[in-house]
């Protein structure tokens, strides 16, 4: 195996493009993204990555340009962060209805206002039902493992629609960790060039983007909800193949430590690392019943995966990173609930929302967490969400 | 050599790239003139299309009037989704994953909202990135796809949905956006106006627009019999007249240099244009002298460029 070189989780990310030996890239830049692009552009300065790089003057144009690239049957990447994401969020419902296998990484970071550079993820989460299948990376490594098997992913002919992989803005973009990279050759055996069953192309044309008449539209948004939730098996069986060949094995929800526990935290993100941290001292110093839930694969969503490992759980404690507004829980929080109301003896469900805007999620505040969960559950409480280390 | 491009009816293209069951109103002069940008281009072309009038009546699922690669994603981005098809395809052609030896041309094709308005900003990045496509507009003075609303190109004085003649206005206040020279800004090589009145022109500038090494802009006015309140045989005529009438001079910019296409010794008077039309129905005597004042004004100032190209 490669020896591990120590880079940040940025360009690491940029390398695995190269190395995925990507087309077109088309970019805006927004913070806390643009050192993947910048490193992509200078890739492409260098000769070192033989493709297109479009420096476009808005998100909108950026997503815009990868419907293009991508129709015309390029391997096609961009980057994003909040704004950008929210100004392209016209074209990210279009992207998948057309069955384009877009890749992006966004960056993730808080919406405005107040204007906010840090980190949470309200900005994947105010596009998550344009049909992208999302994905989550805790670290460097996962970040630039996952990135090469999205394009795998995406350009599947069982699944052909984009994915974005999600890193956490600064708390991971910007920090440079040990990476273990593959050579050309490995990524080479697993990644096959990209193999458009339709594109632009004059000795077959197709129209694609039509108008979609009552008599047909309901149709084409079951066919593309059916894709998305078959996609799940396409990403388990490349997950696997992945691990099979590099040792890396991934799967669509993360367990830590879930042997005995009666009480589950569960996270996305970079947090979990510091969610993990607490998990021991609880178990180790405390001997309290814990364990970690992960959650990798946001959209489709895993609800098999999550009811089989939430049997016999009493508690669980769902710590969001957004706030869907006079909701009935935070988005990831509500959506568990909802995933589990139809199972037998299912847990206690609390739903929390901590860390916003690039607050500090710390080890006592996932003990307070459990904690808490834990007297909500004996005493039932009938509670939408929590928010968790906001000053009052 | 500029004879020898000549179109005239026996020499013009037999194919046609557009079938003719589309869904189009009787008498669509934007129809018209799509179909002769699409017979000058035969079949190696791409088009990207944006959200309007143009996308509906050509693109019904499951039916579609395109023999050639058509995309549309949405209304404010055709030149954007040009500008990818266009890098993606040179990209793999430099990779040999695409036709080598193909040349095959761009467009990108959007009406008036879809150009002036919304679509503004990605039309300036994609010509200012310098993408090897050809940018047609098809100006038929408001959003007609929505029902006839006022656009940053609806004329002084027409009456739209949003800007409705009444007691206190005389419809659009706004003089049309001068699109034609904000393309012509970005020092494109090939820029010019167009109609599918004059058909051999049109199609002329369509072949130079394509083969034009960058981006070309062409601005199509594309009388609308719907929106412009107007007997449907006459859309065509009504295109003639505004050449006639200088309100709208046909002229093609070509690296800079500016040059009138189509020319009449003596022009009709503007009122000759606008009675036809309900849209401008009521409009008073002093309305019209004033248009007549702003196209003669405008006019000057096109022939000026000329003059100082010429010399
Ligand atoms: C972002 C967005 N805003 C509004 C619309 C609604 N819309 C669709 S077509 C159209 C007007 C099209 O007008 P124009 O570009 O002039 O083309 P025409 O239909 O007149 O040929 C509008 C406003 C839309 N599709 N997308
Ligand atoms: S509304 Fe006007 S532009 Fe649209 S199809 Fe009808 S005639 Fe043509």
């Amino acid at each position: 195996m490669a020896k591990k070189i120590g880079i940040e989780v940025s360009l690491a990310i940029s390398e695995a493009v190269k190395l995925a030996d990507v087309d077109a890239i088309a970019a805006y830049p927004i913070t806390p993204q643009t050192h993947i692009v910048e490193h992509l552009s200078e890739l492409v300065a260098d000769g070192e990555l033989n493709a297109e790089f479009i420096p476009v003057e808005s998100e909108h144009s950026a997503m815009s340009v990868c419907a293009g690239t991508s129709a015309a049957g390029a391997r096609t990447y961009t980057a994003t962060s909040s704004q950008g994401l929210a100004l392209m969020n016209e074209i990210l419902f279009i992207i998948p209805a057309l069955r384009l296998p877009v890749v992006m990484t966004l960056a993730n970071r808080s919406m405005s206002g107040p204007i906010s550079i840090w980190n949470d993820h309200s900005d994947l989460m105010s596009v998550r039902d344009t049909g992208w299948i999302s994905i989550f990376a805790e670290n460097g490594q996962e970040a630039f493992d996952l990135t090469l098997q999205s394009f795998k992913i995406a350009e599947d002919h069982r699944v052909m629609l984009p994915i974005n992989v999600n890193i956490d803005g600064f708390t991971l973009s910007h920090v440079i960790e040990p990476h273990e990279f593959l050579s050309q050759e490995e990524v080479d055996s697993f990644l096959p060039p990209y193999d458009p069953p339709l594109q632009l192309n004059p000795d077959k044309p197709v129209s694609m983007g039509m108008v979609g008449i009552p008599e047909i539209y309901f149709e084409a948004k079951k066919a593309q909800d059916v894709a998305l939730v078959e996609s799940k098996a396409v990403i388990k069986e490349i997950f696997q193949e992945f691990g099979e060949k590099f040792g890396r094995t991934y799967n669509v929800i993360e367990s830590y430590r879930t042997e005995d526990a009666e009480t589950l935290l569960l996270t996305m993100g970079s947090i979990s690392e510091t969610a993990m941290e607490a998990i021991d001292m609880m178990k180790d110093e405390q001997g309290k019943k814990v364990g970690l839930l992960r959650l990798r694969l946001w959209r489709p969503f895993p609800t098999d995966e999550l009811r089989e490992l939430v049997k016999g759980i009493k508690t669980l404690a769902v710590i969001d990173r957004a706030v869907s507004f006079g909701g009935t829980g935070a988005p990831v929080g509500g959506e568990i609930r909802s995933a589990l109301y139809s199972t037998e003896d299912r847990p206690y469900v609390a739903s929390f929302i901590a860390g916003l805007g690039g607050r500090d999620v710390t080890i006592k505040d996932f003990m307070d967490m459990v904690t808490l969960a834990e007297k909500m559950e004996t005493e039932q409480e009938v509670h939408e969400y929590k928010m968790i280390g906001v000053r009052e | 050599m500029d004879a020898l491009n000549v179109y005239a009816a026996k020499l013009a293209p037999q194919q046609e790239s557009l079938a003719p069951g589309h869904r189009a109103c009787q008498g669509c002069a934007e129809l018209l003139a799509v179909r002769l940008v699409a017979k000058t281009l035969g079949h190696d072309f791409i088009i990207a299309n944006a959200t309007g009038c143009l996308e509906i009546v050509t693109s019904s699922y499951p039916h579609t009037a395109w023999k050639v690669p058509w995309i549309h994603v949405a209304f404010e981005n055709a030149a954007a989704v040009a500008s990818g098809v266009e890098a993606g395809i040179k990209i793999l052609k430099k990779k040999g994953k695409y036709p080598v030896d193909r040349e095959i041309k761009i467009v990108a094709q959007a009406g008036d909202g879809g150009t002036v308005d919304i679509g503004l900003q990605a039309l300036s990045g994609a010509l200012e990135r310098g993408h090897d496509f050809t940018y047609i507009c098809y100006d038929n003075e408001a959003y007609m796809n929505t029902g006839i609303q006022r656009s940053s190109s609806t004329p002084y004085g027409a009456a739209t949905t949003t800007s409705p003649a009444g007691k206190e206005s005389i419809g659009q206040v706004t003089m049309k956006k001068n699109v034609v020279e904000i393309a012509a800004a970005h020092n494109i090589p090939y820029v010019a106006t167009a109609s599918p009145s004059y058909p051999f022109d049109l199609m002329e500038k369509v072949r130079k627009a394509a083969d034009a090494k960058g981006p070309a802009y062409i601005h199509v006015l594309a009388p609308c019999p719907t929106g412009w309140r107007l007997a449907p045989n006459l859309a065509l005529s009504i295109g003639r007249l505004a050449v006639e009438t200088k309100v709208f001079p046909l002229y093609e910019i070509v690296d800079g240099q500016y040059k009138m296409t189509v020319e009449y010794k003596h022009h009709r008077p503007v009122i000759d244009y606008l009675k036809p039309q309900g849209r401008f129905r009521h409009l008073q005597e002093s309305n019209i002298e004033f248009i007549q004042q702003y196209v003669d004004a405008s006019y000057e100032q096109l022939l000026k460029k000329i003059k100082m190209s010429e010399g």
